[in-house]
């Protein structure tokens, strides 16, 4: 299906302290995507800016970042859904060019999460579960993937173990990304002798705050032509929604969110699972990536442990996933980790991965889940 | 009002269902059902969007229940510095509904296992607040 492309995929470094204003830090991606490109800004007609807005200190950031860009006057809006926002984005971006009514989109997201105070930040996140019924007893994000997590090993037998071998491969990625906040491989030791924080997540099966963006340039078939001679096509996209409290959720054992878009995105691209040469998946937890295996049927429920413990979602594997080092080496900027993840698989498809190219890619996919298994995108890509 | 009394902290004060607080204050844990088609809610809701009804009834979560998930939480978010550690759970009823909620810190953490039998109570808190807690059937 070649009707929408990104033409250009960029991002800031990512960092616990960028060290400059959200409008600068956005330049730095929005600069990395338009480079060498045979695109004018003025040929922009929108602009998606994506970020979670409980950590920003500016109310209604579109218009600033789309004023310091200068992509006035052209339509500007805000998208939310958490740490899915900029894959959101992109979704609304495939519609608007889809529909007609826009050619080029720049979709750019970003957070900093080093503008609030860790008081502010403790703040806003016992507020991120349901209000009524799970903040008030206090539930935190780790504290939702850790319940997934122990729900997972009662089931199939699952082991702190298999988890830390998920960190220890990212962490190995990590170390070859200049762009990630942590660039040190851990050793399988390190990660189980870390502090636990949420049993049985200790601190290195969790991802860590950062400031950052992500840009990603959108454009019709006719137009990504003139723009690029490497588009990457966007081939497939689904987007499936679980409930905000867990208690309500019919799994513990798998996010029915990513199982949906998952399945909407196959079918759009008429592909399936086997015929993936690279993923990035949402590594927020280390729990998270595995069930990321088994949610986009990489592997059978409970056998996503296999893919890891032989090394499988290595490059040279069958299914190499997190190959930037995922959000448990880069970060997690919020609204910026999507646009972050699908800039890694353009990379990957334009055969500019450096050390960590995988051989011949076709097909890649990205899955970007927001909150605790809330909101998730899968988008499917080819070149 | 009435609904501030629920939580360790509480971030809302006004809600239909805010009787599931002088239902605790009462020893019960209570959902409630569609009157219509008998769907149960937990949390409990005050419609029923399937039927587009608001003629729901609250019903007592009385039932043994499984433990499905749950964490011992060493790093609390604002208000629960001081809570720490403590341990939350998913548990599954015969009503047909789950329910998250802090295990009783009458078990030791060691002791807390996915599959146990757990029941639900009330507990006061000493800020005159009030939550419910799995304990030990």
């Amino acid at each position: 299906m070649q009707e929408v492309a990104i033409v250009g995929a960029g991002q800031s470094v990512f960092s616990r302290n960028c060290g400059m204003s959200i409008r600068e830090l956005c330049f730095e991606a929005y600069k990395e995507a338009i480079e060498g490109l045979n695109l004018s800004h003025k040929e922009i007609d929108a602009s998606i800016i994506c970020s979670a807005p409980e950590y920003d200190k500016q109310r209604t950031p579109a218009a600033l970042i789309s004023e310091y860009l200068e992509l006035t006057p052209k339509p500007t809006f805000y998208i939310e859904s958490i740490c899915s926002s900029s894959s959101t984005g992109l979704r609304v971006a495939w519609s608007l060019i889809k529909s007609g009514l826009h050619q080029v989109i720049a979709v750019i997201g970003f957070q900093k999460m080093s503008e609030l105070t860790s008081r502010e930040a403790a703040e806003r996140m016992g507020r991120g579960d349901d209000i009524m019924f799970g903040s008030p007893l206090g539930i935190t994000m780790p504290a939702g993937y850790a319940m997934y997590a122990h729900a997972h090993m009662a089931k199939y037998g699952t082991t702190e173990e298999d988890l830390a071998l998920i960190r220890v491969k990212n962490s190995n990625y990590g170390a070859m990304n200049p762009k990630a906040t942590y660039r040190k491989a851990l050793s399988l030791e390190e990660i189980l002798t870390s502090d636990v924080i949420c049993s049985p997540l200790k601190k290195y099966d969790c991802c860590a705050n950062a400031d950052g963006s992500s840009c990603l340039l959108i454009a019709s078939a006719e137009k990504a032509k003139k723009i690029t001679s490497k588009p990457v096509w966007i081939m497939g996209i689904g987007m499936g929604t679980s409930e905000l409290n867990m208690s309500a959720r019919e799994s513990l054992t798998s996010l029915n969110c990513a199982r949906e878009a998952a399945r909407q995105a196959y079918q759009m691209a008429d592909l399936g699972p086997e015929d993936i040469d690279v993923a990035e998946v949402h590594d927020c937890f280390t729990i998270a990536e595995l069930l990321a295996y088994e949610d986009l049927r990489f592997a059978q429920p409970g056998e996503g442990v296999r893919l890891i413990r032989d090394k499988q979602t290595y490059v040279g594997g069958k299914i190499p996933v997190n190959t930037d080092g995922g959000l448990l080496s880069k970060g997690h900027p919020i609204g910026a980790t999507g646009g972050s993840q699908i800039r890694t698989i353009v990379r990957q498809l334009r055969g500019e991965a450096g050390e960590t190219q995988v051989e011949n890619t076709q097909i890649g996919l990205i899955h970007n889940v927001g909150g605790v298994g809330t909101y998730a995108n899968v988008t499917i890509l080819g070149r | 009002m009435g609904f501030e009394k629920f939580g360790v902290v509480s971030f809302t004060s006004d809600a239909k269902v805010a009787p599931l607080v002088d239902y605790l204050e009462k020893g019960k844990v209570m959902m409630t059902k569609c009157q219509q088609c008998g769907k149960a809610f937990f949390p409990p809701k005050a419609d029923c969007p399937r039927c587009v009804s608001s003629n729901v009834e609250w019903l007592e979560i009385s039932s043994i229940g499984t433990l499905l998930a749950f964490t011992v939480v060493n790093y609390g978010p604002s208000g629960f510095e001081n809570d720490t550690p403590y341990t939350l759970g998913i548990a599954e009823f015969e009503e047909g509904v789950k329910v998250l909620g802090r295990v009783s810190k009458a078990i030791s953490p060691e002791d807390v296992k996915v599959g146990m039998r757990v029941k639900l109570a009330p507990l006061k808190l000493a800020n005159e607040q009030i939550i419910y807690e799995m304990q030990r059937s």
